[in-house]
């Protein structure tokens, strides 16, 4: 047999004997975690703790607890770019794998989750949009299988407005509030809120898009800082543009103290560039900071200390954080459907139904070792958001630090908005709700 | 809003050293086209890659002036690994092919780059300064300053070297004609090594004020988009074309985006600078200080 033969008939065996191998694995008992992250692309700074922090929190999990329930839990990462049609691509190379098919997707990029929110709701599979997305969504019965917890854009503009009033005396009357969004589907989206809120409180909004990627903003905080000097500057950035808002407002000498971001303007990777520029600078956020609970010490110990883990270089950053309370929520949903279900791998249907009757209470946080990375969320077959607070961090030049207790986002001015925007989506999608009543 | 004359000029100045900045990227992909015809799609690559490998070497410890010799290094090294990979094998192709290898080497150098060194945002901070400077009611950026003294040494050292030295006489000679160098002896391939190595040295020093300015990170890559206007605008073989196409890029945009921006929802400046740079385009194809092409039939 001549080489090429032999090369041909290897290639050949390889092919046939493939799937006989992944058929064991296949059969095992085990709940598939998608995970679409950016690890490369101009977005890689924020995508890679998030991503970390699901693997970690994934390994400890197995290597502590061997699984949810005794369910083993596989993952498999597929990298999105954070550009929307390959995030659509990875939805649908990932969404029949495992035994059972996807547990749930979080897309972690606002236009990836508008693409796949059709998609995912005739899969039957959740889209779990956690800060970001459509914050109508959080109405269950228009959107069934999209959940918003802990809080949408909406409740985080809502967050920031109260934490600033509170800083002014409790009024905002004849106050100026800038925002400085990223001009995009998700920079436009706290538009709305703050526009209702102004009328609501007396302050004037003025409005400063930025162009995508946000490299240069000189124009806009020469306006900002030299021509409306305005009270308080709320951001609505993503990615090189938060670091390059924070040192042009330093350029033009715009108070810190005064400049809050939403809390994707608001990890290390967007403070850490613009150096001793960025101290004082503010952010929304509904995560905790540090590496000071149960969680991270556990990982240390049971997942760093065997040389497993991916995330010792991002260890206790925002995002990092932010990536284990996102897989801790989807284990939960997971758990809770085992309790109707069964303790065995389950489809995407039945882990909706997990989502739909969560219940994260502060004993449940405290016993998951996540005390302070989290508020407590109550999820309901209407209330897709269950109710997060947020809080209001502050750079010091090293680390973030909680300025402010837990917000309450005002939902009962909130959810009258969600549901206005979630019907007339129904309407034109042609979509009958739900009657969440007989759930 | 209000219109007043010091706000004017505030942005005129502002926008007048922002332009400075696009020069410095602009300029990289002069030297390449100028010396070989080849418009240089990687150049947004190099600035990356040389920024990322001068703030690796720093943050494995390596003091910061033996970093930027080590970052020159790594330049000329690349240079001579495209002549000798991607554009030796592609001598006498077209021009399109060349540009097309070019973007070859932009993923290339992208991919290296982050493999290499990561995918993190690093700071850089080489001490300049980035506090606001007041001339009268005129507010100028320290830093703004600081990167127009940088182009201006830098550019009058690229006039020396063109100007003054053989081996600047030889790369004007092949930017002329390039046959014609040959036949006087001008090894084109060393040329193209060393025309690359400065063009690499030039996006080195754009990388380290831009990546003083936004942090080391993927999105420098991008700020090619910024160049190309200015070399629209100021001609693709003309060094002063790019320094005074950049200067009226960065002031065109900016004006157009404090003063016209609000009656068009805002977030104008970036495609006002291609419209601009359109409009010269139709009145100069070969931008304001490029070499008209005339060829007989």
């Amino acid at each position: 047999m001549n080489l090429k033969k032999m090369l041909l008939s290897a290639v050949a065996a390889a092919v046939v004997a493939t799937p006989l191998l992944a058929m064991p694995a296949a059969a095992q008992n085990e709940q598939f975690m998608p995970l679409l992250v950016y690890r490369t692309g101009p977005y890689a700074p924020s995508g890679i703790p998030l991503a970390n922090g699901f693997v970690d929190y994934f390994e400890l999990l197995n290597a502590r607890d061997g699984g949810i329930n005794g369910v083993k839990i596989t993952w498999e990462e597929c990298e999105t770019n954070y550009n929307n049609d390959r995030g659509v691509e990875c939805y649908e190379r990932l969404k029949k794998q495992g035994p059972t098919g996807a547990t749930a997707f979080n897309p972690y990029a606002t236009g990836i989750t508008y693409a796949l929110i059709e998609r995912a709701t005739a899969d039957k599979i959740p889209v779990f949009s956690m800060g970001y997305g459509r914050a109508d969504a959080t109405i269950g019965s228009v959107f069934p299988y999209v959940f918003t917890a802990p809080a949408t854009y909406w409740a985080g503009a809502d967050a920031i407005v109260q934490h600033i009033q509170k800083q002014e005396k409790g009024s905002l009357k004849g106050k100026k509030i800038a925002l400085v969004y990223h001009d995009s589907a998700y920079g436009k989206e706290p538009i709305a809120t703050l526009e209702a809120l102004a009328k609501q409180e007396g302050y004037q909004l003025n409005l400063f898009p930025v162009a995508h990627p946000g490299l240069e903003q000189k124009a806009t905080w020469l306006q900002i800082g030299r021509q409306l000097r305005p009270d308080w500057v709320i951001m609505w950035g993503w990615g090189v543009m938060n670091s390059t808002a924070i040192k042009e407002a330093s350029a033009v000498g715009f108070p810190m103290n005064k400049f809050v971001g939403i809390w994707w303007s608001g990890s290390e990777a967007d403070v850490r560039p613009a150096g001793a520029a960025a101290k004082g600078y503010m952010s929304a956020s509904f995560t905790g900071v540090g590496a000071g609970a149960k969680v991270h010490s556990d990982i240390r110990d049971m997942v760093f200390a065997k040389g497993k883990g991916m995330g010792k270089d991002t260890f206790g950053e925002a995002l990092y954080n932010r990536g284990i309370v996102n897989a801790a929520i989807m284990i939960e949903a997971v758990r809770t459907a085992q309790g109707k279900f069964g303790n065995k791998p389950l489809t995407g249907e039945q882990v909706q139904w997990g989502f739909e009757n969560l219940n994260l209470t502060q004993e449940v946080i405290d016993k998951l070792g996540l005390t302070g990375l989290m508020s407590p969320i109550k999820l309901s077959c209407n209330d897709h958001e269950g109710g997060g607070s947020i809080v209001i961090q502050q750079w010091d030049g090293k680390q973030w630090n909680f300025i402010s207790d837990f917000i309450k986002p005002r939902r009962e001015m909130l959810t009258k908005m969600y549901e206005a925007s979630a019907m007339q989506y129904a309407k034109e999608k042609g979509i009958t709700p739900r009657d969440c009543s007989k759930m | 809003m209000f219109f007043s004359w010091p706000f004017f000029f505030e942005v005129l100045i502002g926008g007048l050293l922002a332009g400075v900045m696009y020069s410095l990227v602009a300029l990289g992909f002069v030297l390449i086209f100028k010396a070989s015809g080849v418009f240089n799609f990687a150049q947004g690559g190099m600035v990356l890659f040389a920024a990322l490998t001068l703030v690796g070497l720093i943050e494995l410890g390596v003091p910061a002036a033996l970093a930027i010799l080590l970052a020159m290094a790594a330049m000329v090294v690349l240079a001579y690994v495209v002549e000798k990979a991607v554009l030796r094998p592609l001598v006498n192709q077209p021009p399109i092919i060349l540009f097309m290898a070019t973007i070859g080497i932009t993923f290339f150098i992208d991919g290296f780059g982050q493999t290499l060194w990561g995918s993190d945002v690093h700071t850089l901070d080489l001490g300049i300064p980035n506090t606001p400077l007041f001339f009268g009611d005129i507010l100028v950026n320290s830093f703004d300053l600081v990167a127009a003294a940088v182009a201006g040494i830098l550019v009058t050292v690229l006039a020396i070297f063109f100007q003054k030295t053989r081996i600047g006489r030889a790369l004007r000679a092949v930017a002329d004609d390039h046959q014609a160098a040959m036949s006087v002896g001008i090894p084109l391939r060393v040329i193209w090594v060393i025309v690359w190595s400065v063009a690499g040295l030039v996006a080195l020093v754009a990388g380290i004020m831009w990546g003083s300015k936004l942090g080391v990170q993927f999105s420098l890559a991008l700020i090619a988009l910024k160049a190309l206007p200015v070399l629209i605008l100021g001609g693709f073989t003309s060094i002063p074309g790019a320094i005074i196409g950049g200067l009226m890029i960065g002031a065109g945009e900016k004006l157009a985006e404090v003063f016209i921006g609000p009656f068009l929802a805002g977030a104008i400046e970036d495609w006002f600078a291609y419209m601009l740079a359109m409009v010269v385009l139709l009145f100069r194809p070969q931008g304001l200080f490029g070499e008209k092409i005339i060829e007989r039939v």
